[in-house]
């Protein structure tokens, strides 16, 4: 797998090939807060080198579906693998039982995600930010991780912030960063939760071009919440749309863009694109 | 003689005894810095334990922290030094005495107590830290161990030392209840027992007053400087130099923060001038 780092030779979005093994899959997946189900029954998977954008209303269960695969929320029913091992549960003599802490830990090393709000730890500079769990949590030498995060740093365009205190920098440089710590990282699942939501108009795009990037030369499998459809047209291989914890439909994003089979995702998509 | 020769002829007699004043001083110091520390201990586990979403440890610490709160300190000194040996010389219990520890078991009496206090501090300035940065840490598989020591409690920290300032002054001058310990003599001790033999009030007490004041005001430094260096590492506000030279030199309005965020405050100007230049 070709790093972050690595400019590919090449960079042609749409001749990677997806290996065709599932990287992330649901099944029968419920998750509740309380009495309210938010998803039921919910079967999908994710192949590996697979970019997946879920659109969809507000309240649609996508950043939940995000969440659970980082394990920030708790799975109420049914399973999730990662490369076809139990994240949360497993299914033993037809009853779930909790995995161990440690083969938990293990699979998550290998999930990465940004957040709306960045979540930068602001006791740490830009660099110590980058390098704090590579070297702390894989264990990498710390000359490694802090090469690793320049380069980093450089592809996000912050070569200058290595010593920056996060709260000194804009919202979108503060994205950049998260970006940034995430793939130092060497994810080979990218979560991203409305990446840009938080973001001052003018600075959206260059962010969205960082992750384009990032799409182009590395092949890290990524499940993508936004609202901004011209980026998850551009970068997903498929695109699943959500209402009420269900998917509606799911397909290549020209399809589901251009031609989309439900009368729910037609209406979604002209009340979004519309304003545009 | 008026009164004012009467009162110097006090202080006279008083700095006689300055050896026995400077005794008690050092044991009222020994038992501040030691008593702060053990309390300061106690507050972190237990202010950790009472933040845990796991009832094993939450629970544990909830009963501590109350129990160590609810009872009363002078009680707790009379039952660790006079009730104890009860059970230890019947039962034969192999722990050293703590009559001859007194000094000791001040600390701990002082720490366990205080302590319960600032665990409370501990746990509330926890829940502060936005929920964000606790999924940051989950997100790069961080350990519970490594989560609190470099993200959660250095952020925390900022946030809970003016409670712990406060108990800190507080226990400096509840210090003074060891009197009921034999052979740890602090300085209230030393001034009362100087005092009783001949009656005199004013100086006796003018210089307790001023002693723990001064003593309270070193805290008080330390736990500011201490502030300004846990705000400062979260990047919101200036360095320590600045914040005890801003009380050195006079500065102009705007020059005063001038240099907090100097090297990187490019940022903001930049971002809206950018704004601005579309708009036109």
């Amino acid at each position: 797998m070709p790093t972050p780092t690595e400019p590919a030779s090449a960079p042609a979005p749409d001749t990677e090939e997806t290996s065709g093994a599932p990287v992330i899959e649901f099944v029968d997946v419920e998750k509740r807060f309380g009495d309210n189900v938010v998803l039921k029954n919910l079967n999908f998977t994710v192949e590996r080198g697979e970019r997946v954008t879920l659109v969809g209303p507000s309240g649609s269960g996508k950043t939940t579906i995000l969440r659970l695969v980082m394990t920030l929320e708790e799975l109420t029913g049914g399973y999730i693998y990662i490369d076809g091992e139990p994240l949360t549960h497993r299914e033993k003599d037809g009853r779930r039982v909790p995995v161990s802490k440690k083969e938990q830990k293990r699979l998550r090393t290998r999930i990465g995600m940004v957040f709306q709000q960045f979540n930068l730890f602001p006791n740490m500079t830009v660099l110590e930010n980058i390098i704090e769990a590579p070297v702390h949590v894989l264990g990498r030498p710390k000359k490694e991780a802090v090469a690793k995060a320049h380069d980093l740093l450089g592809q996000v365009g912050l070569s200058d912030k290595a010593d920056a205190h996060p709260t000194s920098l804009s919202g979108g440089q503060q994205q950049r960063v998260a970006i940034a710590r995430a793939l130092a990282m060497d994810p080979e699942i990218l979560l991203l939760d409305e990446v840009t939501s938080a973001l001052d108009p003018e600075v959206v795009g260059e962010v969205l071009n960082i992750l384009r990037t990032v799409a182009e030369t590395t092949n890290v499998t990524m499940l993508i919440v936004t609202h901004e459809m011209g980026f998850a047209r551009d970068v997903s291989h498929k695109v699943m749309m959500f209402d009420g914890g269900h998917v509606v439909e799911s397909g290549p994003p020209e399809k589901i863009f251009t031609d989309p089979d439900h009368e729910r995702t037609k209406s979604f998509l002209s009340a979004v694109l519309g304003d545009n | 003689m008026d009164w004012l020769d009467t009162q110097r002829d006090n202080f006279q007699v008083l700095s006689n005894f300055s050896e026995r004043l400077i005794d008690g001083l050092v044991t009222t110091v020994q038992l501040t810095v030691l008593g702060g520390a053990v309390a300061f201990l106690v507050a972190v586990v237990l202010g950790l334990m009472a933040g845990s979403p796991s009832l094993w440890l939450r629970g544990p610490a909830r009963v501590l922290i109350e129990f160590f709160r609810g009872i009363s300190l002078l009680v707790l000194l009379f039952w660790l030094v006079y009730v104890l040996p009860i059970f230890i010389i019947r039962y034969d219990i192999p722990i050293p005495g703590p009559q001859d520890h007194t000094f000791a078991v001040g600390v701990a009496a002082l720490g366990i107590n205080y302590g319960a206090y600032a665990a409370e501090a501990v746990r509330a300035s926890l829940t502060t830290v936005p929920k964000g940065q606790w999924e940051a840490t989950t997100a790069l598989s961080m350990s519970w161990q490594h989560r609190m020591r470099r993200i959660i409690f250095p952020q925390a920290w900022a946030l809970m030392i003016p409670s712990l300032a406060n108990l800190w002054i507080h226990l400096l001058k509840g210090s003074a209840i060891v009197y009921i310990l034999p052979r740890v003599n602090d300085l209230t001790f030393e001034l009362n027992n100087l005092r009783r033999p001949t009656d005199i009030w004013f100086s006796h007490a003018l210089v307790g007053l001023i002693t723990y004041f001064l003593l309270a005001l070193v805290l008080l430094f330390v736990m500011q400087a201490l502030e300004a260096r846990a705000k400062y590492r979260l990047g919101r506000g200036p360095g320590l130099r600045e914040v005890f030279s801003l009380r050195l030199r006079p500065v102009s309005p705007d020059g005063a923060g001038g240099s907090a965020m100097g090297e990187d405050e490019t940022v903001e100007p930049k971002a809206g001038a950018r704004a601005g230049g579309e708009e036109r």
